[in-house]
């Protein structure tokens, strides 16, 4: 990221540690998340992997409480997740999901802006604004245009943006950039890495695409049937040998790997 | 423009002020039950199930029923909370058009709101908001362009069916309608439509522009629109706020003979010093019982009408006997008084073509029903329903081939073209004589009395400037008079208006 971004660094941000006992939830006889325990370190960005109905964005919406467990006990930092109302916890965590959800009568300066103003913040909102769109690398221009007159991308960065704007500890992301192209989620995808490392954030992304977790993620979650059956670095999971649900994952992009030096050689 | 138009017009400010007064109110209360009400159901599938099936329901209901239901109704709860409220006028008038206006309202409304996107939703829960945070910032702003809608879809319903509130005594541009339907002034129909009309297209326009201004998000358009509602709004309601006290309030039922009568009271108190106002087109029920909680201080009644509907009375006494126990009835009752009778009757006669009377030697009821099972009976909308028909049939055998119900308007043309051929008249009205019809005599005196009598509300018993004014009419008005007045609003050619007749009537009182 450029250089603008320098004064934000230098805020205080840490993200905070996670733990999760014993976490269930149940829709009837279905167990869509089924007894997973799990400590996050600070700092860290963990990805949980796995394909669709495992489990991965049910676990992850418990965090912030979109749904709430059937068992079990969330805490971050010390302390657990329903101690206060929702609406107040989730002030304090970033959520951004794969449909963006940019309220289409408000501008993107509003947009942005808008948990300040839920919080009661009135003074230097515009300065955040501005900030902002430099920290997602979105011209400051864009700051009076409305949703409709942006691209998925422009958005979704947008949506960054405003989970950022009350300086949140922990991101949960949800299949953040999968709607978009594959450049421009290859570009959003690095461009957040580095977000994370320069803020000292907590993230935890949730993607059904494993090269990306690989790629992003210095920890990688694997599910299924509501149950982690692989807890790994990316280097452990590709050098093999974490279970059969990971090989399955991790031998799809090794494969696309193998296939593309094999035609770099023959050209 | 003619007299006709500038008689029409001059009543349009004051009725179109009245018009505007109701539809809004009605149109405000039921935003005010819809929208909380929407907020609920958008919440709760069960709760929308229900209200938008009542909300259905009600709108199946037609509007002038809906109407005369709010009257009973309305009586019962006054009854029970021992008064003071009016079943009268305004309140049946406000409550009944909320009803019909909280469809549109809540459909739009529901839809709206549950229509928000999902990921709107969503984003607004992950951002922190509560409840009423993401209502006020998300919900409420993404459904306004739907609810707008489902407003001006009710607006215009309101506006038109405000006009049916004549009928209980609210005065609209109804006034204009029915009173032009009566008396077969058509350039006040057209007045009334006109109006009405125009007034549903402008609230409509202004509504589409506050809608195209919250869906565009152009504030300039939503501000302009609101400003000009507004501003007609406070002209509408100006009125209300100059005094009126002590307004004399004439009742009359729908037909001329008693917009006539009402304008010759009026003119009498006007002349005694009172301010008058006239409430035309009641129902015969709804009349007696305004006149008895003070809604109405004055109007002229039939004493058969009093005797079958409000005693409910089946005998039949001499004519003085029959005035006496009516004074007596009313008096101890409802503390109303009956001044006297004017001097004619308007009772209920049947009435045939003067060649079928000819040919088939029609004289009496009993001939009538020698001939009834080939015979079209034409009536008004009421008599079939009305004692004095049971009366008639019990006895004399008449059982007529059809019976067909019309406005009284269109029932002596129905016997002059051959429509029908017998029609429940009335024995005052000029198009009798006019139209050479022949009356059949009811030898048996079955149907009972119908002097016109004049009645006063229990607080005007004791104003003796008032007594005085109307006095002089008791006894002074001749049936062969009321016949040629009647005629003069009725007939097609060289129409009067009832206040002409009235003055005219006035000059030929007898002494």
């Amino acid at each position: 990221m450029r250089g603008k971004a320098r004064h934000y660094a230098s805020m205080p941000v840490s993200g905070p540690s996670i733990r999760l006992h014993d976490v269930s939830r149940h829709y009837g006889a279905i167990r869509a998340v089924d007894g997973v325990s799990l400590d996050i370190a600070a700092g860290s960005l963990v990805a949980l992997v796995g394909l669709s109905g495992s489990g991965k964005s049910t676990l992850l919406k418990m965090i912030n409480r979109l749904v709430e467990p059937t068992g079990g006990t969330i805490r971050i930092g010390d302390d657990p997740v329903d101690s206060v109302d929702p609406h107040v916890l989730r002030r304090r965590i970033g959520y951004v999901f794969q449909n963006i959800g940019l309220f289409p009568h408000m501008t993107i300066a509003r947009n942005i802006a808008i948990g300040l103003e839920l919080a009661g913040e009135k003074t230097g909102r515009d300065a955040r604004v501005a900030e902002l769109l430099d920290l997602v690398e979105l011209p400051r221009e864009m700051a009076s245009r409305m949703p409709d007159q942006l691209s998925g991308g422009q958005q979704q960065r947008v949506g960054v943006a405003r989970a950022l704007a009350t300086r949140p500890g922990l991101m949960l992301m949800d299949e953040p950039f999968g709607a978009l192209d594959p450049v421009t989620r290859d570009n959003l995808t690095d461009q957040y890495k580095a977000l994370h490392e320069r803020l000292g954030l907590t993230t935890i992304i949730v993607t059904h695409d494993m090269a990306e977790a690989l790629y992003l993620a210095d920890r990688v979650l694997v599910m299924e049937a509501g149950q982690i059956r692989a807890d790994a670095t990316p280097a452990e999971l590709v050098s093999g040998d974490v279970g059969a649900e990971a090989e399955a994952l991790v031998s799809i992009p090794r494969a696309q790997a193998a296939h593309l030096i094999a035609l770099g050689k023959t050209s | 423009m003619n007299a006709a138009w500038q008689q029409a017009l001059a009543r349009v400010p004051e009725l179109l002020a009245a018009h505007v007064q109701l539809s809004f109110s009605a149109l405000l209360l039921a935003m005010l039950i819809c929208l909380p009400l929407a907020i609920w159901a958008a919440r709760s599938p069960r709760i929308a199930a229900v209200a938008l099936t009542v909300a259905s329901l009600i709108q199946t209901i037609p509007g002038l029923a809906l109407l005369a239901l709010f009257y009973p109704l309305l009586l019962g709860v006054s009854a029970l909370v021992g008064g003071g409220i009016s079943a009268f006028g305004f309140l049946p008038a406000l409550l009944a058009l909320t009803l019909y206006a909280l469809l549109p309202i809540l459909r739009n409304a529901v839809t709206g709101l549950t229509g928000v996107d999902p990921a709107a939703s969503e984003a607004a829960d992950g951002l922190g908001m509560t409840a009423w945070q993401k209502l006020r910032h998300v919900e409420a702003p993404l459904a306004a362009p739907m609810i707008m809608a489902g407003i001006r879809t009710a607006a215009v319903w309101t506006i038109g069916a405000a006009t049916l509130s004549t009928t209980v005594g609210q005065p609209s541009l109804g006034d204009l309608i029915f009173a032009g339907l009566q008396t077969q002034n058509w350039t006040l129909v057209l007045a009334g439509c006109l109006f009405s009309a125009a007034l549903a297209i402008a609230v409509d326009l202004l509504l589409g522009l506050i809608e195209r201004g919250i869906r565009e998000r152009r504030r300039v358009l939503a501000i302009a629109g609101a400003t000009l509602i507004a501003a007609g709004l406070l002209i509408a309601t100006l009125p209300l706020l100059i005094a009126r006290d002590n307004v004399v309030v004439i009742g009359a039922k729908s037909f001329s003979e008693q917009y006539i009568l009402a304008r010759l009271i009026g003119s009498r108190l006007e002349e005694a010093g009172y301010a008058v106002r006239y409430r035309d087109g009641l129902g015969s029920a709804v009349v007696y019982q305004a006149l008895a909680a003070g809604d109405v201080d004055v109007y002229v009644d039939y004493s058969g009408t009093l005797w079958t509907n409000q005693m409910q009375r089946t005998d039949s006494q001499p004519k003085a006997a029959m005035l006496d126990t009516i004074a007596q009835w009313t008096s101890t009752n409802h503390g109303v008084t009956m001044l006297g009778a004017l001097g004619f009757e308007n009772t209920y006669a049947f009435a045939v073509r003067a060649a079928d009377a000819r040919t088939k030697s029609l004289a009496t009821l009993d001939d009538l029903a020698r001939v009834s099972s080939d015979f079209n009976f034409g009536t008004d909308v009421e008599f079939l329903e009305r004692p004095e028909w049971q009366m008639v049939q019990d006895a004399y055998p008449i059982r007529f081939k059809n019976a067909r119900a019309f406005n009284p308007t269109f029932m002596y043309p129905a016997l002059k073209s051959g429509e029908v051929d017998v029609i429940s008249a009335f024995s005052s009205d000029g198009r009798i004589a006019a139209n050479n019809f022949v009356v059949l005599e009811d030898r048996k005196g079955a149907v009972p009395s119908y002097e016109a009598i004049l009645l006063l509300a229990p607080e005007r018993a004791g104003d003796d400037r008032f007594v005085a004014a109307l006095e002089p009419l008791i006894g002074a008005i001749t049936v062969e008079n009321m016949r040629e007045a009647n005629y003069r609003v009725d007939r097609e050619e060289d129409k009067q208006t009832p206040r002409q007749v009235a003055r005219w009537l006035e000059n030929n009182l007898r002494k």
